[in-house]
């Protein structure tokens, strides 16, 4: 569905993406994991046209973004939900107007209409009777609620959630969890899930890759992951994912278990 | 080396903001506008204003009449006090006053409203809707503060005149009927058009300030970035204002010969 070619970029000087190539496959839930700073917020930021890369070729469904003009482009984010990190809720808006945003700019529903869908998506994140509710009235879970309604607005087929669970409580982060997996079952959407927590990561994954120094390390479903052989994944899963789930049986594993032990 | 850097910063960010400018021209003219937003940036920077400009004007005109009657009497010219207050008002304090007003209590609140929506991602989620941030946010805080600068310009002119005459006829033994008949004797079409247009390309100046202040700042620059620019919005409207005035003195009386 999204494939990324080979796309570079860099800020001052300071390389963040070195040649990235890595593929969406339609109906998946697709986790980038990697360090801080590793370039996976660029990568968003990349794929759903907010930056230009330097060099490469972003492709949505057959056809290259960074070849689009405003309003081809438009037409392509019409298809796309986010979630950004801090919700990025209109704090100048009610929640309904929040979620209804795009339904006003877009379509010419009425107020009715646009409120019927509003109660629904409510309903989808489990959040209901909040819609008068400014952004600031609400918690840092509930804003996070708000923000995936307003994602699934306009029905979309792929939502990108940049750091979903970050700042949350850790009963929040689990609510957080069903619902993205909830969703995935429910709409059947594509999801991208920029992450490094990886009890969430785990937690969500039909598929994953590892982003390290601006570059794709890894690729592959969770049991893949898993077993990878690559120290550096091996090292961030062990520091993060939950022991349960690792595979103590792979060597290059068993050598940072003992170096984490010593 | 730092020279070179800072010249290059500047530069480009002179560029940058020449670039917003041009792109609210073109989205100006491009459907639909969105008359909502347009009404609720007129409130705000009109009606809300008006108090303040008001005031502001009111005592600039009582300071400008002492001062003139004080200055003028050695020659023996006090009559004039009213033609005085009258051309200082009308073609420059007028104007300047409001847009000084304004370039501190709407160029700076445009720059905290933005760059505040920029660190918290607010724009970016604009985008990503599909919404032009350009269209949706700049469009009408532009056309509110160039309609609405000329408008307060005009209260603040008569504010301006009022305390003038005020100050005069109740200080100074200046005849009060003498003072308005002076002032309309002096109050040119000419010299009210130059009054408009000046306040009018001030408003321009204040939004677009305040607008790419707003819009430049990075998503990482948090709190302490989002008080950089608001301060650094201020303080460049009221730069900019002196220097389009200083172009407009230039271009109307001395090139093109106004009265």
């Amino acid at each position: 569905m999204i494939l990324v070619k080979n796309i570079w970029k860099n800020f001052g000087g300071k390389s963040v993406l070195n040649g990235l190539s890595l593929e969406i496959p339609r109906g998946e839930t697709l986790v980038i994991m990697g360090r801080s700073g590793c370039g996976k917020s660029v990568l968003l930021k990349i794929i759903t046209g907010l930056l230009a890369a330097d060099a490469g070729e972003i492709w949505f469904d057959g056809t290259e973004i960074s070849q689009l003009n405003a309003k081809q482009l438009n037409a392509i984010r019409r298809k796309i939900g986010m979630l950004f990190q801090s919700a990025a809720l209109f704090d100048s808006m009610t929640v309904a107007e929040n979620i209804a945003f795009m339904l006003d700019q877009h379509t010419k529903l009425t107020h009715a209409e646009m409120r019927k869908i509003v109660d629904e998506k409510l309903s989808l994140v489990d959040l209901e009777g909040v819609q008068e509710l400014r952004p600031a009235e609400l918690s840092g879970g509930m804003r996070k609620r708000v923000g995936l309604a307003r994602a699934l607005a306009f029905n979309p087929e792929v939502i990108f959630y940049d750091e979903p669970t970050t700042g949350l409580d850790p009963v929040t982060c689990n609510e957080i969890n069903q619902l993205i997996r909830d969703l995935h079952e429910k709409l059947k959407v594509t999801s991208v899930v920029v992450t490094h927590d990886m009890h969430s990561a785990f937690s969500v994954a039909t598929r994953m890759a590892m982003i390290h120094e601006g570059k794709q390390i890894a690729y592959g479903n969770p049991d893949e992951i898993i077993n990878n052989d690559d120290p550096i994944l091996q090292q961030f899963i062990l520091f993060g994912a939950p022991d349960q789930i690792l595979n103590m049986a792979n060597p290059v594993l068993q050598e940072f278990i003992g170096k984490r032990d010593r | 080396m730092l020279l070179k850097n800072r010249l290059h910063n500047t530069l480009s960010e002179i560029g940058q903001a020449w670039t917003l400018f041009f792109q609210t021209l073109v989205q100006i003219f491009r459907p639909p506008l969105q008359f909502d937003l347009l009404t609720k940036q007129l409130l705000l920077v009109g009606f809300n204003s008006l108090a303040v400009v008001l005031v502001s004007g009111f005592f600039t005109g009582m300071v400008l009449g002492i001062q003139g009657y004080i200055q003028l009497k050695p020659f023996a010219v006090e009559g004039s006090v009213a033609r005085f207050v009258c051309v200082s008002v009308v073609k420059e304090l007028g104007p300047m006053i409001t847009a000084f007003v304004l370039a501190g209590r709407i160029g700076a609140s445009i720059t905290a409203e933005l760059s505040t929506m920029k660190v918290t991602e607010q724009i970016d989620a604009l985008e990503v809707m599909g919404t032009n941030p350009v269209k949706y946010l700049v469009v009408p805080r532009f056309l509110a503060c160039a309609i609405m600068l000329p408008t307060l310009t005009i209260f603040s002119t008569f504010a301006g005149i009022a305390g003038g005459f005020i100050a005069v006829v109740s200080l100074f033994d200046v005849n009060g009927h003498f003072f308005l008949l002076e002032v309309q004797r002096n109050l040119f079409v000419a010299s009210v058009l130059v009054s408009l247009i000046k306040a009018t390309s001030f408003g321009m100046a204040i939004a677009a300030v305040g607008c790419y202040k707003g819009f430049s700042i990075s998503t990482a620059g948090g709190a302490e970035g989002v008080g950089t620019a608001t301060t650094g919005s201020a303080v460049i409207s009221l730069i900019a204002i002196l220097v389009l005035d200083f172009i407009l003195n230039h271009i109307l009386f001395n090139i093109l010969g106004w009265v």
